[in-house]
């Protein structure tokens, strides 16, 4: 059962405008952020008191800051950030919450009352303050940010993996698995999560937008990336000061992460789309 | 239903319990040492020893944690190492200026939101709809420390209207208090629209598609009726759970947005007893967000049930 029954029942059919967009704007975001040591017109970290607080201009396209730093090679490097951000946090609740999903769905019981009343205990704590709770204990880095984004979203990738398994469970296949008296870890990892795996990229892409928003808010706290950085969080920051008299500086970075937050929401809510056809004909409705 | 509230109360507490040992392992792991932390880094290890004995850090840890819940379940929140005073007055004050600020928003936020929904679903396809898309899709995909910016940079940059930060009590005066409200409010109600009238919207123009509205219109019910007293009800159903949501991720919000305008209110002292290891304060925080999260959930539950008659007691609990 390797190809997905939910792939197979999807024609061929043409993208979605909605799909199109996102990908166009989220593939350019990623380019430009791996590219970024490359195309960047000037040094991202170098300090230089002559070129303080300059407005934008044709050198320097989005300004510069109150280091005479170049403000677009900035929130290049800054790009590179918020995507590990957004991907090594989601991976991390991946890795934890869908085996937990798997297992409370499959088992059900008290395994499954033990694991969701667990997850129901995290999720009664606001995200940011559950994070601020993990990074209060160790001084701040950004990789400790991107570990307590990924844990306070195991979760809610918990439930909707276990939710997800609880209708795969049912299906013949299952059934056959359990016939041939396949162990729990075959019938999990080998039936169950590969026809689960579409409906759960649609929920990881989403989340990869709340990873990003969530570590720049914690960034932003000064909980995340430290100077000299340039993530978009911390940029902002420390631009709150200058926001009367250098305003590009703050704004750039928000804008930027507008963009890749609204192109891979796009990407996500087109994917679910195509992928969940019950959805489809209610949003073609309505 | 008495049983049901009654059953809902009870879990309530239970994960409340719960958040209480979560929050107490997860500060307890902390590398300072709090015996260090009250007599300074260069402290006599002699007189860090009484303290620690004093305090009780030599326990185990279960014995450490049943002392504080005991405390706390009498009424104690403890003393806040930093300030040097008990922590419940303090945290009341808090509270109390974010609970303002909060229900004020979650007011607008229910108001506003549900009226673009509405008038978007009524409108539906035409410009006033994908206006409203448009503008909630933004609110959404934007952190709100950053519309906080923004909100700053037009109020009290350039048009000047508004304090930039900083809060004054009521007692100075209604306006200058009123004004310190308002560009926080803005900020977090338009970061937090988005859910409410995007659901509110796809479940009206569901609602407004189903027989029994064609049948009210049938009827000869002017539009107005059959908007407000037949769908609205029902579309409002799911929108009622989003809002509780709403409710905790508004007091997730509060911590950015204190921080930015300077707010003295609960997300502030949060922010403030991390940046400064005050853990007594910081647990006791973290405890009162979720209390009023767990109640914010189980209002939204009980408004439920009663929009919907249809809901099985028993079941939903599990």
């Amino acid at each position: 059962m390797a190809t997905s029954a939910a792939l197979e029942r999807a024609p061929r059919k043409p993208m979605s405008a909605q799909l199109k967009a996102g990908l166009l704007i989220t593939s350019v975001i990623v380019l430009l952020g791996l590219l970024a040591p490359w195309i960047s017109p000037h040094p991202w970290d170098t300090i230089s008191i002559k070129t303080r607080f300059l407005p934008p201009s044709t050198t320097y396209w989005l300004g510069t800051d109150d280091f005479g730093r170049d403000v677009f090679s900035r929130l290049l490097m800054g790009t590179r950030l918020s995507l590990a951000m957004g991907i090594s946090a989601t991976l991390i609740s991946l890795a934890i919450g869908v085996p937990i999903g798997l297992a409370a769905g499959y088992f059900r019981g008290r395994t499954d009352e033990l694991l969701m009343r667990s997850a129901d205990v995290l999720m009664a704590v606001p995200p940011i303050m559950l994070g601020l709770l993990v990074l209060a204990v160790t001084p701040p880095a950004i990789w400790k940010t991107a570990v307590a984004v990924g844990l306070v979203y195991v979760p809610p990738i918990a439930r909707v993996t276990r939710s997800v398994t609880l209708s795969i469970v049912t299906e013949d296949f299952v059934q056959a698995a359990r016939a041939r008296a396949e162990g729990p870890a075959w019938i999990l990892f080998r039936e169950i999560l590969p026809n689960a795996w579409p409906a759960l990229i649609v929920e990881a892409s989403l989340r990869v937008t709340y990873a990003i928003l969530l570590g720049s808010a914690l960034s932003f706290l000064g909980l995340g990336a430290q100077p000299p950085s340039s993530d978009w969080g911390l940029m902002i920051a420390e631009a709150r000061a200058f926001i009367d008299t250098a305003p590009w500086i703050a704004l750039s970075p928000g804008i930027a992460m507008c963009l890749l937050v609204v192109g891979i929401n796009l990407i996500g809510d087109g994917a679910r789309e195509r992928l969940d056809p019950r959805l489809k004909t209610r949003t073609a409705k309505g | 239903m008495a049983r049901y509230i009654l059953r809902r109360l009870l879990s309530v507490a239970l994960v409340l319990v719960a958040v209480s040992i979560l929050v107490f392992a997860v500060t307890s792991i902390l590398p300072a040492n709090v015996a260090y932390l009250i007599l300074g880094q260069f402290a006599d290890p002699a007189q860090v020893k009484v303290l620690e004995a004093k305090l009780g850090l030599n326990d185990p840890i279960w014995q450490q944690y049943l002392r504080w819940a005991w405390a706390i379940v009498q009424g104690n929140l403890g003393e806040s190492m930093l300030m040097n005073r008990p922590i419940a007055p303090l945290l009341f004050e808090a509270i109390s200026r974010s609970l303002v600020l909060a229900s004020v928003s979650f007011v607008l936020i229910a108001v506003i939101g549900i009226g673009l929904g509405v008038a978007a679903a009524l409108r539906h396809g035409r410009p006033l709809d994908h206006g409203v898309s448009v503008g909630t899709y933004l609110g959404i995909a934007v952190p709100e420390f950053f519309w906080a910016i923004v909100v700053i940079l037009i109020f009290a940059s350039w048009l000047g209207w508004l304090p930039s930060s900083g809060y004054e009590p009521l007692a100075t005066g209604f306006w200058i208090w009123l004004q310190h409200l308002i560009a926080p409010t803005i900020t977090l109600v338009f970061a937090h629209l988005a859910h409410v009238s995007r659901l509110t919207r796809s479940s009206m123009i569901e609602v407004l598609q189903s027989p029994y509205v064609t049948a009210a219109r049938a009827k000869g019910l002017p539009e107005r009726i059959v908007v407000m007293r037949h769908a609205l009800r029902n579309a409002l159903l799911p929108t009622i759970t989003v809002l509780a949501l709403d409710f905790g991720r508004l007091m997730g919000g509060i911590v950015v947005i204190e921080t930015v305008f300077a707010y003295p209110g609960l997300g502030r002292l949060i922010v403030f007893s991390i940046q400064n290891r005050d853990l007594p304060t910081l647990q006791a925080s973290i405890l009162v967000v979720a209390a009023i999260y767990a109640i914010a959930n189980l209002l939204a539950d009980l408004a439920y049930a009663w929009l919907n008659p249809r809901i099985r007691y028993d079941r939903s609990i599990a």
